[in-house]
């Protein structure tokens, strides 16, 4: 008989935390010579117990962090106080037009130069003390887990995402020669920008990096469906000790890896799943930063490269020849 | 040998959804089952019919390859083979591999003791799949709205649907489905790194424990979420991905048929902002 009390009963799903521990607060292992205490009391979360754990902090400060908090924060006031200028001062407009409001980069006009605060100089500078909040960010990844005596696999996944952002906002421009090639600030305008940049350089979509990109997306996606799902199936094993059942293989290790097996002829380890999940997630930001490079410095339009190399073919025109109007201008010559 | 060494305890026989114990066996590494038998018959007949439209195509470059839904003047109608009939008979072929597959992953599961959660994530992907290939084309009365089979004319339709919305980034469940996929890949880069940097320690250092990657995190973002739980996170993130696409697309064409920057003129037109 199918038990379906046993199958669907949510209390057998392991989705829940159903018991809340209540013991004495963990404050971590000891943090390698010169280091400074960690700080905050850690405090318990009931809602946050239900799906994990419900300690909060303690968190490690130290001059690093505190100077990358600092410059973050200077950037996330000139963006919302430029924001805050557009609408006249005014708080109810603010809120009502927030998503649409931007911090725009510097016209074309201005290339590389530096221009007027009200021009995009805001910008150039709100970029600059993001990007050193985000590299002062990195810094602390990496020092974190060195002092636990870790590796620094987290580190090197976030200079992945580090890499795309620069791509976008200062390499790019840098090699197209304008700071008004960069995403502005914003909810609704960074989406037109990404928009605007498909159209301008014929179809991202036929850009192979972009294609990569998005597979490394989807292919992330599908495999922590596939990760989570498998511990969570296995939760009533233990399956989530990780570090554990890769030293010491359990039966929980053992029906995780049968299930893939036995599916689809292959699977992989309690450990080398972790690895390719970090690739999937690292691979995903990498070639979209390049995808994006190449996009305006070496191809003008992905379409015809697409055409070039046999990958699209050459859509029969339908709309009469029309003379781009920067060609006119002089501008694209 | 197709067996691990431990292997042999695990292979029982039971579980079975339907058949009983008549395609109770394995093949090499590969489990069969009832439902293996129907995904191998439905994965087959469709790649087959696959190949027979690339046949009777223009190009042979895998690139450039398209079976393409039926014209919408065939509106829900069968179509011939030539022109529309094999993307009918493609798509019911992959649906029936699809949720072949599914179920096959359930035996398995009830096999091995195991709980539900892959087969239900997945069950995500083939709703995303079904809404794009039949409830949307349903709700907007022809097949002709399905996406093309085909690596680039597949990019081509994306492209174009989102167009004919003019700035489908404005969809809001679009939004939310970038997010979780975003935050998905974010989150298994982070569960990732922690796992290797806990069993690959720089040096002679002995492996790290949980404990290590709690405290990193909590270091870090004053929070970790714990060994269970970011399984649990990772889980509904990766399935909202695909629930999300899913309904981003069903509500463009069934439900909003304009532009969708134009769509959040609510906001600006809510009472209160006078």
């Amino acid at each position: 008989m199918f038990d379906y009390r046993a199958a669907f009963g949510l209390e057998y799903q392991n989705l829940f935390n159903r018991t809340h521990v209540a013991g004495p607060f963990d404050d971590g292992p000891a943090l390698i010579l010169g280091n400074e205490n960690r700080r905050g009391r850690p405090w318990t979360s009931i809602l946050l117990g239900f799906i994990g754990s419900a300690q909060v902090g303690p968190f490690y400060l130290g001059a690093v962090g505190l100077a990358s908090i600092v410059f973050g924060f200077i950037a996330f006031e000139i963006i919302g106080l430029n924001m805050l200028a557009s609408v006249n001062w005014d708080p109810v407009q603010f809120i009502r037009q927030l998503p649409w409001l931007a911090l725009e980069p510097p016209a074309p006009a201005y290339g590389l130069h530096i221009p007027p605060l009200a021009q995009g100089g805001w910008w150039l500078m709100a970029g600059f003390f993001l990007t050193l909040s985000i590299l002062l960010w990195w810094v602390r990844v990496y020092q974190r887990a060195r002092a636990l005596g870790m590796g620094t696999h987290v580190a090197w996944a976030f200079a992945s995402a580090i890499w795309l952002y620069l791509v976008d906002g200062f390499i790019r421009p840098l090699l197209m020669g304008s700071w008004g090639e960069g995403v502005p600030f914003g909810i609704f305008p960074h989406l037109d920008w990404t928009a605007a940049l498909s159209v301008r350089y014929g179809n991202l979509y036929y850009d192979p990096f972009h294609m990569l990109s998005i597979v490394f997306l989807y292919g992330s996606t599908l495999l922590f469906a596939m990760h989570g799902g498998t511990i969570l199936a296995v939760g009533r094993y233990w399956g989530e000790r990780e570090i554990e059942l890769t030293t010491d293989r359990g039966t929980a290790a053992e029906r995780a890896g049968l299930f893939w097996r036995w599916i689809m002829g292959f699977n992989a380890s309690y450990e080398s799943i972790h690895r390719w999940a970090w690739w999937f997630a690292v691979l995903c930001t990498l070639t979209g930063g390049i995808g994006i490079l190449l996009t305006g410095t070496v191809v003008d339009n992905w379409y015809l490269w697409g055409v070039k190399h046999g990958i699209a073919p050459m859509y029969p025109r339908v709309y009469p020849m029309i003379p781009d109007p920067g060609h006119l201008r002089g501008v694209l010559q | 040998m197709a067996m691990m060494n431990f292997e042999y305890k695990y292979r029982v026989r039971g579980g079975t959804l339907v058949g009983g114990d008549l395609f109770d066996f394995w093949m090499g590494p590969f489990y069969v089952g009832f439902f293996g038998v129907t995904t191998a018959f439905f994965s087959l007949v469709g790649t087959l019919l696959i190949i027979w439209g690339a046949a009777i195509g223009p190009t042979w470059n895998v690139w450039r390859i398209n079976i393409a839904p039926p014209d919408l003047s065939y509106g829900l109608g069968f179509a011939p083979l030539r022109e529309g009939g094999l993307w009918q008979w493609i798509t019911f072929c992959a649906l029936g591999a699809f949720c072949s597959w599914a179920l096959r992953m359930v035996e398995i599961a009830r096999k091995l003791g195991m709980g539900l959660h892959v087969p239900i994530a997945f069950s995500g992907a083939i709703l995303a799949y079904f809404t794009l290939e039949v409830i949307r084309p349903v709700l907007m009365g022809g097949w002709g709205h399905g996406f093309p089979y085909g690596i680039l004319s597949h990019l081509d339709w994306v492209s174009n649907v989102g167009y004919q919305h003019l700035q489908f980034h404005y969809n809001p469940a679009h939004m939310i489905a970038v997010t979780f996929f975003f935050t998905t890949t974010f989150i298994l880069a982070m569960h990732g790194g922690a796992v290797l940097s806990s069993l690959n320690p720089p040096g002679d250092e002995p492996v790290k424990t949980s404990a290590h990657e709690d405290s990193f995190f909590r270091d870090l973002i004053v929070y970790s979420i714990g060994p269970l739980g970011i399984h649990r996170l990772g889980w509904f993130c990766a399935i909202n991905a695909g629930v999300w696409s899913a309904i981003c697309i069903v509500i463009s064409g069934p439900l909003w048929t304009r532009g969708w920057p134009e769509w959040w003129n609510w906001w600006l037109n809510l009472p209160f902002w006078r």
